[in-house]
């Protein structure tokens, strides 16, 4: 009972609630005259281009001047039609968002299409516009119509009571009684009336006057591509800008530190043993540190990279793996930078994967451009068994390491990546990049 | 010996010309851009410049650059470009300009100060002196391979002939007596087919020569 009463109750609330919401009513009023525009603006336009093919075909009468109006008229009606579907379609969205806040985006393929009317009245979209248009200036001013119709009711009801459509004579008890009856009906689902109206109009013109589900997609995926391009290039961004800061800041006090410490020990003489030992064993220190620092800035990002290309760039991690490397280089043409980086990650990450995991005594790296594509190809003559969690799991290392890391970063660029490794060896990653931008 | 340094840090400028003061040279002038360096050696005519690889403007390869230009205009001046990096392909660089009196070192290499001394005695006196790092990398473009040939030992003899050492340098570097050099330096011309030489500095070059082929 109780449960019932609240019921009741939320209802009256909610009805409250709906009457104060004004939007759809507004929007549906709206409709209505915008309907009523658009009839008038596109009947009009049909038919006077209908008009002027009539009089051209049937033979202009009068002088050449009204021929050549008529000729004119028929050449530029399909454009002053396209023109009034597109404005018309515009100032729906427009009242979308102003009544209800809804946001409706125009359909793609738009730029140009303004001066081309052959090839948007060829598009679907100003089709579907103007189906949108022909549900308004019909469905749509009858469903307005509706809606004020229920607003109105008690005025009408007063009215009709009030003798006004029957000459002054005032209806029975009866009809009085179901008019009265029926205006409060109408009144009290007015605001119900005016919210389907809207509801089905907001999906009308979703259909009809947005982009279409496959547009929506396109643009979308273009985004996404975009937005993951951006994330790319922020991280080869990244990794220039470390590389600077390593090599301009803490290499330079290194070096500085490791000359001064070896200057000491040069001037050394006869210091006493403990003093000598301390700074042989400080400069030794330094000067590993200063190796360990520069094999690991030139994994990220090395200048020679952007100055002149992989090619030249691999030298350097090849000579500097721990095991003996053979690099072949074929790429006559450079690759977009952003690419190039990529290889040169995927080449160094993977020569550290096999130092660290294959066992191997040795290992070949061959870089090729074929067309469009860059072909990375890195083997080795280690135990094989490798896959692609072995690096991230053994190295205990996060994500973005391994080869898993490899994989991750050859298809943020829409490259692909395979590992093929058999028990007991050898391994071959194989790995193709797209070499445009 | 006079010596014009460029280098872009202060902090590294001032190092190096302690260094090179107490290492008995005279330091003509201290700069910190390639321009500068220019000028400075066509005033100061020195022995040798010292120049670091990455300055300003672009911070790429100005010194590589200004090193060939100083080889060209100035023959009579040895340099010994230093960086943080070696690349071979600068290295390739710089000997398509000249192969004497030319040096390329890892900018690690000035804290073993006697060794790094040495190099630059031997660039000033017409020598060469390569980075090993540069060497290795030049190691690791060898195809089809007459290297294969070589055992371990001769593959370290003929890295350190192109880092630029003499017998008797690499005899010191492998602990090894001078006659053993000796053999592993026919070995190696005899397996890579090269014209057996008696000075270094064209021993260097034809080991260079083969490298970079």
């Amino acid at each position: 009972m109780a449960a019932g009463l609240g019921g009741v109750y939320r209802e009256a609330m909610s009805w409250v609630e709906n009457l104060r919401d004004w939007r759809p009513t507004l929007h549906a009023l709206a409709g209505l005259g915008v309907g009523a525009v658009t009839g008038a603006l596109l009947g009009g336009l049909v038919l006077g281009w209908l008009a002027a093919i009539w009089s051209l075909v049937d033979g202009p009468t009068g002088g050449w001047e009204l021929a050549v109006f008529y000729v004119v008229v028929a050449a530029a009606g399909p454009v002053l039609l396209l023109w009034g579907v597109q404005g018309l379609g515009a100032l729906q969205r427009a009242r979308f968002g102003a009544a209800l806040g809804v946001e409706i985006p125009p359909p793609g393929g738009r730029d140009g299409a303004w001066l081309r009317p052959v090839r948007a009245w060829g598009a679907p979209a100003t089709w579907r516009q103007l189906g949108y248009h022909l549900l308004a200036m019909t469905v749509g001013v009858a469903a307005g119509a509706l809606v004020a119709a229920c607003w109105s009711g008690p005025v009408l009801a007063v009215a009709y009571l009030a003798g006004v459509w029957d000459g002054g004579r005032r209806p029975g008890i009866g009809p009085g009684l179901g008019a009265v009856v029926a205006a409060a009906a109408a009144l009290a689902a007015a605001p119900w009336v005016a919210r389907a109206v809207a509801r089905a109009d907001e999906a009308a013109a979703r259909a009809l006057l947005g982009p279409s589900r496959g547009e929506e997609l396109a643009v979308r995926v273009e985004s996404l591509a975009r937005s993951r391009a951006e994330i790319v290039a922020a991280t080869d961004a990244e990794r220039r800008r470390i590389e600077r800061d390593l090599h301009d800041g803490t290499q330079r006090r290194l070096v500085s530190l490791a000359m001064q410490l070896g200057m000491a020990r040069n001037s050394l003489g006869d210091a006493p043993e403990p003093v000598r030992q301390v700074i042989e064993q400080a400069h030794d220190e330094a000067t590993e540190a200063l190796a360990e620092l520069r094999q690991l800035v030139r994994g990220l990002h090395p200048a020679v990279l952007d100055d002149r290309g992989l090619d030249a760039a691999l030298s350097g991690i090849a000579a500097n793996a721990p095991l003996p490397v053979r690099l072949r280089v074929d790429v006559a043409t450079r690759c977009s930078p952003s690419i190039e980086a990529v290889a040169y990650f995927v080449v160094s990450e993977a020569l550290t994967n096999v130092a660290k995991h294959a066992d191997a005594g040795h290992a070949e790296v061959t870089v090729e451009r074929a067309g469009d594509r860059l072909r990375i190809v890195v083997s080795d003559d280690g135990r094989g068994g490798a896959t692609l969690d072995a690096g991230t799991a053994a190295a205990g290392d996060g994500a973005g390491t391994g080869l898993r890391g490899l994989a991750q970063r050859a298809a943020a660029v829409d490259g692909t990546f395979a590992v093929h490794s058999p028990p007991g060896g050898p391994t071959t990653i194989t790995v193709e990049l797209p070499c445009g931008s | 010996m006079r010596v014009v340094i460029a280098e872009d840090s202060v902090l590294l400028q001032a190092g190096l010309t302690k260094l090179l003061t107490d290492g008995g040279f005279e330091v003509v002038a201290a700069v910190g851009d390639a321009d500068q360096l220019l000028r400075a050696v066509g005033e100061h005519r020195p022995d040798v410049a010292v120049v670091d690889v990455r300055m300003p403007p672009t911070h790429t390869d100005e010194g590589i650059r200004a090193a060939l230009v100083i080889g060209r205009q100035y023959p009579e001046v040895a340099v010994l470009v230093l960086s943080q990096y070696v690349e071979e392909r600068y290295a390739t660089d710089l000997l398509s300009e000249r192969t004497s009196a030319v040096g390329y070192l890892l900018k690690d290499r000035v804290a073993q100060v006697a060794d790094f001394l040495d190099a630059l005695r031997r660039v000033a006196a017409g020598g060469t002196a390569l980075d090993p790092e540069v060497v290795a990398q030049l190691l690791v473009r060898r195809r089809a391979d007459p290297l294969d040939r070589l055992t371990p030992r001769e593959l370290q003899v003929l890295q350190l002939m192109a880092e630029g050492r003499s017998n008797n340098g690499i005899t010191e570097a492998l602990r090894v007596s001078p006659s053993a050099v000796e053999k592993y330096v026919s070995n190696i011309f005899a397996k890579l087919d090269l014209a057996p030489t008696d000075t270094d500095h064209r021993r260097v070059l034809a080991v260079l020569t083969f490298l970079r082929s």
